[in-house]
C-alpha cells in the first residue's frame, strides 16, 4: 500500500459548489422534463421541488464546509445527480401508473426518504469526527451486521415479498436490513483484516504457479462463505449473498495483495452456487431464465418467467442511442420499473447516451472511493474506503449486468437511483463515510520533521533493544514462521 | 409542444448530463496529474553531485567542516514494497524493521522486526545491523559492525533498498 501525495491540496469546496449547480440542474431538469413529456405541462410544484433539492444539497455542502473541509469535491455532486435522476424516473413511472388507474405512488415516499437520508448523512458527518473511531467497534459491527442479516428470519418480524425473505416490518415501516448490514460488515472486515492481514498474507504451498495461503488461515473466508450461502438458502436472496461474499473477497485482496484469495473466492462461490442450483429450485430458475430468456414458454410463464427481463431489454432497444426522451417511452410496461428495473427505464427514456453518462457517474463515484483508499494514511481507513467503493461498484455491476443479461438477474438495488428506502438510506451513509474518510485522506499532513523531533519514536525502542536484544525475539514471529514454511530466508 | 422543441429538450438534457460527467472528470484529471511522483534517478544525481569516483562504501568522505547541515536530509526507500517512501532525517537514530515501534516500518517479509538502525555520529550517518535474520548490506557488503554510509549508497534490507539523500 502506497501513499500518493498531491502537490498542493485544494480543499475543493468551491469546485464542489460548481459541480453541485450542474447536478441540481440535472435533478430539476429531469423533474421538469418528466412533467413536460408525460403531461405536456411543467409540474406545478417544480419550483418547490427545485428549492427542496437545492436545500438538501446545500445542507450537506455546508456541513462539509463545517466538519470536513477537505472532503472530496466530486462525491456529493455525483450522489445528488443520481438521486435526482432516480426521483424523476420514479415520478415518471407514477404518472404512467396513474394514467392507467393505479393508485400506488412512490415518488413522494422516495422524496421524503431522500430528505431523511440526507439528514442522516449529515448526522454521520457531524458526529463521526474521525473514521478511525469505527475501528473500536470492529466486533460490535460484526454482531450488528449478522443480526441485521438474520432479522428477516424471525417469525412475525420478517416478511416474504416476491419470494425473498429479506424484509422486516415493524411499527408501520418496512426495512431491508441487509442494506444496512453491508455497512456494518464493511466496518468489521476492515477492522478484522487490518489486524490479521499479516497472517492471511503468509505464503503456503505453491500450486500451478499460484502462491496459496496456509490452510489454517482459511477459517475466516469459510465462515463468511457459509454465512453468504446461508443467506442464499434461508432467504432466497442471491443478491445479498453475492454482495456479502464479494465484499469480503475484495477486501481480503486489498488487505493481502494476494491474487490467490480472489481465485479461491471465485472457486468457492462457483462451487456454492453450483450446489445451490442443483438443490434449490429458485436458484436454478434464475439460471434458466437467464440462459433461455427469449424462449416463448419461458417468456410467457406467469410467475417466475423471463417476461420482466425481456420487456426490460425491449425497453432498452426502443430507447436506442438517444432515448425516447423523458416521459415519452413506456417504461411502466416492465414490472418493478421503478425499483429493480430502473436502469432499463432510464435506458429507454435517455438512451444509450444517457445510460452511459449515468454509469460514468457511478464510475467516477467508485474511483473517488478507491482514490480515497489510496490517499488515506491508516490501514483501517484504506480498507473501509476500498470496501465501501467496492460495494457501490459491485451493486451496479450486479444490477446492470442482470438487466442486460450478462449475469443472472439478482435482487440488488441500484445505489441512489432505485426506489427503496433502506437502500437509499444505506447508500447515503456510505457516501457520508466516504466523504469523512476522504477528508482525512486529502487533509495536508502535519509537518513530519516537527513530529520527528518532538516524539522520540526512534529513540525509545532503540535503547531498550540495544540493552536487551533477546527481549524482542518474541515479535519477530512472522519472519520466523516464514522461514519455516518457505525453507530458509533469502536476502 | 412542437416536435422540434421536444427533440431539442431531449438532446439538451443529454448534453447537460454529459456536461456534468465531463466536468467531474475534469476535476479528477487534476488529481491524476497533480501528484508528487518520486523520481528515483534525478534526485540522486542532484543530491549527490560529485561523489568521489573511488569512494566506495568503506571510504566515506567525512564532511566535518560543514557539519551535518550539508549531510543527507532524508532516507528514501528506492526499492521494495515501500518504494517512494521518504523519511526526513533529524538528529535521532532511525530504527528500521517490521515492528510497529520502528521509525520506518517495512512491509517486507524478508526483514526482521528490528532489522537495522541508521544513526548520526560525528557528522556522518552510520548503519548498524540489529542482529537480523537475513542481514543488512551496504553496496552489497554485509554489515557486521556499524559502518558509515555515504549519500547514495544502497542499503539493502530484505527486499527493500534504502539510500540517504541530501
Amino acid at each position: 500500500m502506497a501513499t500518493v501525495e498531491a502537490h498542493r491540496v485544494r480543499a475543493g469546496r468551491g469546485t464542489e459548489l460548481a459541480l453541485l449547480v450542474l447536478a441540481l440542474a440535472i435533478a430539476i431538469a429531469s423533474y421538469a422534463l418528466v412533467g413536460l413529456g408525460a403531461t405536456d405541462e411543467l409540474p406545478a410544484d417544480v419550483l418547490g421541488y427545485g428549492a427542496g433539492m437545492t436545500g438538501l444539497a446545500l445542507a450537506v455542502h455546508l456541513v462539509l464546509r463545517w466538519r470536513a473541509p477537505y472532503a472530496d469535491p466530486v462525491i456529493l455532486p455525483s450522489v445528488i445527480a443520481l438521486n435526482g435522476i432516480g426521483l424523476a424516473m420514479i415520478y415518471r413511472i407514477d404518472l404512467a401508473r396513474e394514467a392507467r388507474g393505479g393508485t400506488e405512488m412512490f415518488a413522494g415516499k422516495q422524496l421524503a426518504l431522500s430528505a431523511v437520508s440526507v439528514v442522516l448523512a449529515c448526522v454521520v458527518l457531524v458526529l463521526l469526527r474521525d473514521h478511525r473511531t469505527l475501528r473500536r467497534y470492529t466486533y460490535t459491527a460484526m454482531v450488528v451486521g449478522l443480526v441485521l442479516i438474520l432479522l428477516p428470519l424471525i417469525p412475525g418480524l420478517g416478511v416474504t415479498i416476491n419470494g425473498a425473505r429479506i424484509w422486516i416490518r415493524a411499527l408501520g415501516f418496512s426495512l431491508q436490513p441487509a442494506e444496512l448490514a453491508k455497512i456494518a460488515l464493511a466496518v468489521f472486515f476492515a477492522g478484522y483484516l487490518v489486524t490479521h492481514r499479516d497472517t492471511l498474507a503468509l505464503a503456503g504451498p505453491k500450486v500451478l504457479g499460484l502462491q496459496l495461503p496456509r490452510v489454517r488461515d482459511f477459517g475466516p473466508i469459510i465462515v463468511v462463505w457459509a454465512a453468504s450461502i446461508a443467506v442464499l438458502v434461508l432467504q432466497s436472496d442471491l443478491g445479498t449473498s453475492l454482495l456479502l461474499f464479494g465484499l469480503f473477497v475484495a477486501m481480503l485482496y486489498v488487505a493481502t495483495e494476494r491474487l490467490s484469495w480472489i481465485i479461491i473466492g471465485l472457486v468457492m462461490f462457483a462451487g456454492g452456487v453450483a450446489v445451490a442450483t442443483a438443490t434449490f429450485g429458485h436458484v436454478a430458475a434464475r439460471f434458466h431464465i437467464w440462459l433461455h430468456a427469449l424462449d416463448q414458454d419461458v417468456f410467457e410463464r406467469a410467475p417466475g418467467g423471463s417476461g420482466q427481463l425481456v420487456r426490460g431489454l425491449f425497453g432498452l432497444a426502443s430507447g436506442g442511442l438517444f432515448g425516447t426522451g423523458w416521459g415519452q417511452g413506456r417504461p411502466d410496461l416492465v414490472p418493478f420499473a421503478e425499483s429493480d428495473f430502473i436502469i432499463a427505464s432510464l435506458g429507454e427514456e435517455l438512451g444509450l447516451t444517457g445510460l452511459m453518462a449515468i454509469l460514468t457517474i457511478y464510475l467516477v463515484l467508485c474511483q473517488r472511493g478507491l482514490r480515497t483508499a489510496i490517499g488515506v494514511r491508516d490501514g483501517f481507513g484504506k480498507l473501509l474506503a476500498a470496501g465501501l467503493a467496492f460495494v457501490i461498484a459491485f451493486q451496479c455491476f450486479v444490477v446492470v449486468g442482470g438487466i442486460t443479461r450478462i449475469i443472472p438477474l439478482t435482487g440488488l438495488t441500484t445505489p441512489f437511483l432505485a426506489y427503496g428506502g433502506s437502500s437509499l438510506l444505506a447508500n447515503w451513509i456510505v457516501a457520508a463515510l466516504l466523504l469523512r474518510i476522504s477528508d482525512d485522506a486529502r487533509r495536508p499532513a502535519p509537518e513530519p520533521v516537527g513530529e520527528l523531533l518532538t516524539t522520540p519514536a526512534g529513540g525509545t525502542p532503540l535503547d531498550e533493544d540495544a540493552r536487551n536484544p533477546v527481549a524482542v525475539a518474541g515479535d519477530d514471529q512472522p519472519t520466523e514462521q516464514l522461514r519455516r514454511t518457505s525453507g530458509g530466508g533469502r536476502a | 409542444m412542437s416536435e422540434l422543441t421536444v427533440t431539442l429538450l431531449r438532446l439538451g438534457y443529454l448534453v447537460l448530463l454529459w456536461a456534468f460527467v465531463l466536468s467531474a472528470i475534469g476535476v479528477l484529471r487534476r488529481d491524476l496529474y497533480g501528484t508528487r511522483i518520486t523520481s528515483r534517478r534525478r534526485p540522486r544525481a542532484a543530491a549527490n553531485p560529485a561523489p568521489p569516483a573511488g569512494a566506495a562504501a568503506t571510504a566515506p568522505t567525512p564532511d566535518r567542516g560543514r557539519g551535518r547541515k550539508s549531510g543527507p536530509t532524508r532516507l528514501v526507500v528506492t526499492e521494495g514494497p515501500l518504494r517512494g517512501t521518504t523519511l526526513p532525517l533529524g538528529s535521532s537514530a532511525v530504527l528500521i524493521g517490521r515492528a510497529p515501534s520502528c521509525t520506518l516500518v517495512l512491509d517486507d517479509d524478508y526483514s526482521s522486526s528490528r532489522h537495522a538502525r541508521v544513526y548520526p555520529e560525528g557528522g556522518q550517518w552510520l548503519v548498524e545491523d540489529m542482529g537480523s535474520t537475513n542481514g543488512t548490506f551496504v553496496d552489497d557488503q554485509k554489515v557486521t559492525d556499524a559502518v558509515p554510509v555515504r549519500p547514495g549508497a544502497q542499503i539493502r534490507i530484505g527486499q527493500s533498498v534504502l539510500e540517504l539523500q541530501g
